[in-house]
């Protein structure tokens, strides 16, 4: 009868390579996602370009000086309110929007639910927002001017959803983006992009920012 | 004596066969999950402001990232107005040239694409990246994201 032995690999130590190999790549990696406040920048207009002339009342000037202070309409006012009376700004609705792409002539806003004031934004789409700041401000406080800006949109476009859609404009952006994805919802992400696209225009994010005053 | 003689006998030994397969697991995890850092900062790892309307970066690939903050080299200066481009310190004039070189390693199509992700201090100074802005136009690299935190909404 031959030998039996039946030797067997030492496999003790597998272990400890793992973990070294664990600890190795536990120590390295960074799990952070990157995100943030995307922006589109202008593109550079040419030599010749006239700027076209914009209502005053339709532009809403947001200073930043070099102390981190926020001159808002001409009044000085903390950050926490500046919100508030973006929404106000341009929620106004007080005249005639632009004319369509197609040519069809502006029409008054239906949706705003502002004070319909003579003396600020005739329409959503009219009204820009204009941060001016100091070449010495903190980028702290620029990015809190920001997204207080982008917040203020974000209430006004959620909340005209909520009233046509039934759903916030947050829920409605990600049902899109998920109907993108998926094969089988085809039929759904055209309607989908209707409406995305509808509360976008209702409601486009127009803020500039000026040349820094130095 | 021999009552603890016996019972020592009778203790089984955990069975630690699985223990390789877990780590394993971990491992596979992290390895899949890891990505390396392709830089080097020569800034301060910069303390991010945080904001609550904040978009995800997507196709990491397209995205090449600006640093500004303090220097950790103090001869560079100090202050939080340094901009980092690849390895080293630069200035804001060099950046056109840092797009263009990032932008032959992608392809035609994917160019209008390409982010430019400004990774700022808080306590930089917004005339900065206001240059960083110019530059980035000149070269119509249009589409930036400020890198914040997710911060908690008030």
């Amino acid at each position: 009868m031959a030998r039996r032995e039946n030797p067997e690999i030492n496999a003790g130590s597998m272990a400890d390579i793992a973990f070294l190999l664990l600890i190795f790549f536990l120590v390295t990696t960074t799990m952070n996602v990157d995100s943030g406040i995307s922006k589109k920048l202008s593109e550079k207009p040419p030599a010749d370009y006239v700027p076209p002339i914009i209502k005053e009342k339709n532009i809403f000037e947001v200073n930043i000086n070099r102390n981190n202070e926020l001159l808002v309409e001409g009044d000085r006012m903390d950050i926490k309110d500046l919100k508030g009376a973006a929404i106000k700004f341009i929620d106004n609705g007080g005249g005639i929007g632009n004319a369509g792409e197609d040519g069809s002539p502006g029409k008054a806003c239906d949706y705003c639910q502002g004070d319909k004031s003579e003396s600020s934004s005739d329409h959503p789409n009219k009204a820009i927002i204009s941060v001016q700041s100091d070449r010495g401000t903190e980028y702290g406080t620029y990015i809190q001017v920001q997204n207080e800006l982008l917040k203020a949109y974000t209430e006004l476009r959620n909340r005209l959803s909520q009233q046509k859609y039934q759903i916030t404009f947050d829920e409605l952006e990600k049902a899109y983006d998920e109907a993108k994805k998926n094969a089988g919802m085809k039929d759904r992400v055209e309607d989908l992009r209707v409406k995305v696209e509808f509360i976008k225009t209702a409601y486009p994010q127009i803020i500039s920012d000026a040349e820094p005053t130095s | 004596m021999s009552k603890f003689r016996k019972k020592k006998k009778g203790m089984p030994a955990v069975n630690t066969a699985a223990l390789p397969d877990i780590v394993f697991m971990l491992l596979f995890f992290f390895m899949v999950t890891t990505t390396m850092r392709e830089t080097d900062l020569r800034i301060e790892n910069p303390r991010l402001p945080s904001a609550t309307e904040i978009k995800k970066l997507e196709h990491k690939s397209l995205v090449c990232t600006i640093y500004v903050g303090k220097a950790k080299d103090e001869s560079k200066g100090s202050g939080y107005n340094k901009i980092q481009l690849n390895d080293k310190i630069a200035s804001a004039d060099q950046v056109p040239a840092f797009i263009i070189n990032a932008r032959t390693k992608v392809s035609e199509a994917e160019i209008p694409f390409m982010t430019t992700s400004i990774k700022a201090d808080k306590e930089s100074n917004v005339g900065t990246i206001t240059d960083i802005r110019l530059k980035l136009r000149d070269v119509n690299a249009l589409k930036i994201s400020y890198s914040t935190q997710k911060g908690s909404s008030n």
